[in-house]
C-alpha cells in the first residue's frame, strides 16, 4: 500500500459514516466482505431475516428516484429487522422549499439511527452528517461518490475471480460525471487492484491524476490485459455542453462491441452499475453474455448493504455467523 | 476614559504611535494632533496643550482603510445586511470608506437608486459610502446603464461594475470602456469568461475528486486578456475585481508594463485559503471567483510583493444562514470579510515577510483611494487634511467567531482561526467610529 492509503485499524473502531469509500481502510473493507458473505448465506435460507437490529430505525432518504438502490437498501435493513422508513423527495422542490437542513432536524428529532441518503448534489451526505446524530450512508451524491456500489462491486469481483490483489480493472466511459467511477477507482485501489481509467479526454476530469490511477484514451490497447471491464452509463442528463461528437463515435472508440467482447482476456468479466444504455456502452449481446456480471452485482448489493448497516450500527464481524 | 468623543469631533493627540503613511512616505513614531475634523499637526513630542492624549505606543497610525468592493444588500436583501449593519462592520474593521456593488434588488443602475445608497450611507455616518453603478441596465448585460446620469447625481458615481457577472461580450465591454472615458470613470470587471463559468469551485485535482462542476483558472485569464486589449484600444481605466489566478495577475503585470491603464485588487480570502477547504463541502468556502490552488495563491502573493496588485478589497458578501448553509452546489457565493481583512492580511502577508506594513497600508488605503478618486482618503496624514485615520495593534492575536461580528450575517470562512492584528480606533473626519476596539454606535 502506498503512503496515501492510510490503513490504520483500531480494534473494532469503524468509521461513523460512509460518505466516501475513502472512509474505509483496507481492513474495514475486508470485514464488510466477510460479513456480507455470512449474510449472503442467510439470504439463501427460507427465513431470510435476522433479529440483529430490532428496534433500530433506518431512514432511506432519496432525493433522486432509484428503484434499484432504494429497494436494495430497504431489503437489507428489513432483513436485519430494523424499522425502515422510506422518504422520497423531489429534488426540484428541495431547491426551492424545505432544505436538507430542516429535514435533518426533523429526522434527528424522530430518532433515526441511520440515514441512507441519495441526493443530486455532491457533498449532501457530508452536510447531513454534520447536522444529525444518525449514521449517514451515502447512496450516491451528485457526481461525487457511490461507495456502496464500490463495495458490492468489490464483493462481486472477489466472488467471481477469487482474488482482489493485483486484479486489473479498467473503468470505461463517462468518468467525469460518474460517482461510480470515483468510488470504484478509490475502492479497487485500496484493496490492491490495479485500476486504469479509459475515456476520451473530454470525459476525464482536468487533473485526472488526483484520482490516483493510471488513465488512457486507448481502450483497445488495454482490453486484452484487463480482468474486469467496468463500463459506466453515459450520463446524458449531466452533459450541459457537447462533450463528444456523437454517441456512435463514442461506441466506436469506447463501447464494448461484439468484436471487443471476443478479444477479452480469458476469464475476464464485464460489469456495469446499471441502468445500461444498450448499444452505447455495450452491445446488447455483450450485456447478455455469460461474462457479464450485471445481475450478480445487483444480488450482491443486499448482502453488502446488510453488512455495512450492521457495521455502522455497532455490530462486530464475528457475531454474524451465529 | 474621559469625555464623550463620539459624534462631534474634539481636540486630541494620538501619542507615540508608528505613523505609516505611504502617501507622504513617512514611517516612524510620531504624534498626531486632531482638532475637530482635521489633522492640525504631525510631529515629535507634541504638547498636550489641554487636549486629550491617547496613548498609541506599540500601535500603527495609518490613513483609514478604503474598500473598493463590498455588498451591503440594501435594497432587497436586508435580511443578510443593511447599509447600517454593513457600515458598522466596516468601521469595526478599520474602514472609513466603502464601495457597495450594484447587485441589489433593484440594481443600482440609475441616479435615484445610487442616490438612495449614498444617502443611507451618509445618514448612518459610520463610513463614507461611494456606490458603484451598474455597467449595463438591470445588470442584464445587454445595453449600457445610465452611467452619465449616475455620475452627475449626488452620489457622483465614478466606478461602474456588473459585479457578480462579467460583461458578456467584447463589443459591449468596448462600448462601456469608451463611454466611461467621457467622465474619467473606472470600469470594474468581474473577470470570468461567460462560457466557462458554469461551476461551483476551482477546476483542478480537488474538483476531480469531489465531483463538483468547476471553473478553470483560464476563465479569469481569458477575460482579463480580453479586457486589457479593450482598455488599450479605448484608453479607458480598467480595474480587475478580486483577481484570483496566476494568469490574471500576469496579464495585469504585462498590461501595466505596456502603459495600459489597468489596476487590480485581491481579496484577503484568496490569499489565505485554497480549494482544499472545499473538501468539507462546507458552503462557507464557496465564493466567486472560487478559492484557488496553492500555486495561484503564491502567484497572488508575488504580485503583491512586486507591486502589480493595487488594492486589497474584501468582496464582503453577507448571506443569511438559511440562504448560505445549504448543499454546496445550491448555496450562493460569498463570504463576509470587512472585520477580518486586517487580521488576515497581517497574518498572511506581514508575518511571513511577503511585504511590510507600509505596503499593507498602501494596499488597504492609499492605493484604493487613488483608484476610487477620493483624495479625502488614503492620506497623507498631514496638517490640514481630514482626520480619516485607523489606529491598529499589529501584534495582538485573536480568534474569529461568527457571533462576534457586527455584520448581520455570519458567513465567515475564518471562524475559529487565529489572526494577528486588531483595530483600536477608527476615526472618520475626527470622530471616533471605533474607540478602544468598541464600536461607538
Amino acid at each position: 500500500m502506498s503512503a496515501d492509503q492510510p490503513n490504520v485499524r483500531t480494534a473494532a473502531r469503524h468509521p461513523e459514516h460512509l460518505l466516501s469509500i475513502a472512509d474505509l481502510g483496507r481492513d474495514d473493507i475486508a470485514d464488510i466482505m466477510a460479513t456480507a458473505s455470512s449474510f449472503e448465506a442467510i439470504g439463501e435460507r427460507e427465513i431470510k431475516k435476522v433479529p440483529t437490529l430490532r428496534g433500530r430505525t433506518v431512514v432511506n432518504l432519496f432525493y433522486e428516484s432509484s428503484t434499484r438502490t432504494r429497494v436494495s437498501f430497504e431489503l437489507a435493513a428489513k432483513r436485519l429487522s430494523a424499522d425502515v422508513i422510506n422518504v422520497s423527495a423531489d429534488a426540484s422542490s428541495v431547491r426551492k422549499g424545505e432544505s436538507l437542513r430542516d429535514t435533518a432536524r426533523t429526522l434527528r428529532a424522530l430518532g433515526a439511527d441511520a440515514i441512507v441518503l441519495r441526493h443530486p448534489a455532491a457533498g449532501a451526505p457530508a452536510m447531513l452528517a454534520r447536522l444529525t446524530d444518525a449514521r449517514v450512508i451515502n447512496a450516491g451524491d451528485g457526481a461525487h461518490e457511490h461507495p456502496t456500489q464500490a463495495l458490492l462491486d468489490i464483493y462481486t469481483v472477489q466472488k467471481h475471480l477469487g482474488r482482489l490483489e493485483g486484479v486489473r480493472v479498467g473503468i470505461v466511459g463517462d468518468i467525469v460525471h460518474s460517482r461510480v467511477a470515483r468510488s470504484n477507482a478509490l475502492g479497487f485501489r485500496r484493496i490492491g487492484a490495479d485500476v486504469v481509467l479509459i475515456a476520451p479526454p473530454t470525459l476525464l476530469p482536468l487533473e485526472v491524476n488526483a484520482l490516483g490511477c493510471r488513465w488512457t484514451h486507448d481502450l483497445d490497447a488495454e482490453l486484452g490485459e484487463l480482468d474486469v471491464v467496468y463500463l459506466l452509463r453515459m450520463q446524458r442528463e449531466r452533459h450541459r455542453e457537447p462533450l463528444i461528437p456523437s454517441e456512435h463515435e463514442f461506441t466506436q472508440g469506447f463501447g464494448l462491441t461484439r468484436e471487443r467482447l471476443a478479444r477479452l482476456a480469458p476469464g475476464a468479466v464485464v460489469m456495469h452499475p446499471g441502468p445500461m444504455n444498450r448499444g452505447v456502452e455495450l452491445d446488447w449481446e455483450a450485456a447478455e453474455s455469460e461474462v457479464a456480471l450485471v445481475e450478480a452485482q445487483v444480488s450482491a448489493g443486499v448482502a453488502v448493504r446488510m453488512a455495512l448497516i450492521y457495521m455502522l450500527l455497532g455490530g462486530q464481524p464475528a457475531e454474524v455467523a451465529s | 476614559m474621559t469625555g464623550d468623543s463620539t459624534g462631534s469631533a474634539l481636540s486630541f493627540v494620538l501619542k507615540g504611535g508608528r505613523v505609516v503613511d505611504p502617501a507622504s512616505g513617512v514611517d516612524r513614531n510620531l504624534d498626531v494632533r486632531i482638532d475637530g475634523e482635521i489633522v492640525v499637526d504631525v510631529g515629535e513630542n507634541l504638547p498636550a496643550d489641554g487636549s486629550e492624549v491617547l496613548d498609541c505606543r506599540g500601535a500603527v497610525i495609518a490613513p483609514g482603510f478604503v474598500d473598493l468592493h463590498v455588498h451591503f444588500r440594501e435594497p432587497g436583501g436586508e435580511e443578510s445586511e443593511t447599509i447600517e449593519s454593513g457600515s458598522r462592520a466596516a468601521a469595526a474593521g478599520g474602514f472609513v470608506a466603502v464601495c457597495p456593488m450594484p447587485n441589489t434588488d433593484p440594481p443600482q443602475d440609475n441616479a435615484s437608486s445610487v442616490e438612495f445608497v449614498w444617502r443611507r450611507g451618509r445618514d448612518v455616518g459610520l463610513v463614507d459610502v461611494y456606490p458603484v453603478g451598474a455597467i449595463t441596465a438591470g445588470r442584464r448585460g445587454a445595453e449600457l446603464a445610465l452611467m452619465g446620469e449616475m455620475h452627475r447625481s449626488a452620489a457622483k458615481v465614478r466606478m461602474f461594475s456588473d459585479d457578480g457577472d462579467p460583461v458578456p461580450t467584447a463589443q459591449l465591454m468596448r462600448r462601456a470602456l469608451e463611454y466611461s472615458t467621457a467622465f474619467d470613470a473606472v470600469i470594474i470587471e468581474h473577470a470570468e469568461d461567460p462560457s466557462m463559468r458554469d461551476g461551483e469551485m476551482h477546476e483542478g485535482g480537488v474538483s476531480a475528486v469531489l465531483g463538483l462542476r468547476a471553473i478553470p483558472a483560464e476563465a479569469e485569464e481569458i477575460c482579463v486578456q480580453r479586457d486589457v486589449a479593450l482598455a488599450r484600444m479605448t484608453g479607458a481605466r480598467l480595474h480587475i475585481a478580486h483577481t484570483s489566478t496566476a494568469g490574471g495577475v500576469e496579464a495585469v503585470r504585462r498590461a501595466k508594463a505596456g502603459g495600459i491603464k489597468v489596476t487590480c485588487e485581491v481579496t484577503p480570502h484568496h490569499l489565505a485559503l485554497t480549494d482544499e477547504m472545499v473538501r468539507t463541502y462546507d458552503a462557507s468556502f464557496k465564493v466567486a471567483p472560487p478559492l484557488r490552488s496553492d500555486d495561484h495563491v503564491s502567484a497572488l502573493k508575488e504580485a503583491i510583493a512586486d507591486g502589480t496588485v493595487d488594492a486589497i478589497a474584501t468582496d464582503h458578501a453577507p448571506h443569511a444562514a438559511h440562504i448560505k448553509d445549504r448543499e454546496f452546489e445550491y448555496a450562493p457565493c460569498g463570504m463576509v470579510g470587512l472585520e477580518t481583512a486586517l487580521g488576515v492580511v497581517l497574518t498572511e502577508l506581514v508575518e511571513p515577510g511577503i511585504c511590510g506594513l507600509d505596503r499593507v497600508v498602501d494596499l488597504m488605503s492609499t492605493g484604493p483611494s487613488r483608484i476610487l478618486g477620493a483624495p479625502e482618503h488614503g492620506g497623507p496624514i498631514q496638517a490640514g487634511r481630514p482626520a480619516n485615520i485607523v489606529v491598529f495593534d499589529p501584534e495582538t492575536t485573536w480568534t474569529v467567531e461568527g457571533s462576534g461580528l457586527h455584520s448581520r450575517s455570519r458567513n465567515t470562512p475564518f471562524a475559529g482561526r487565529k489572526l494577528r492584528g486588531r483595530v483600536v480606533h477608527t476615526l472618520l473626519r475626527g470622530a471616533f467610529t471605533v474607540r478602544e476596539g468598541e464600536l461607538q454606535r
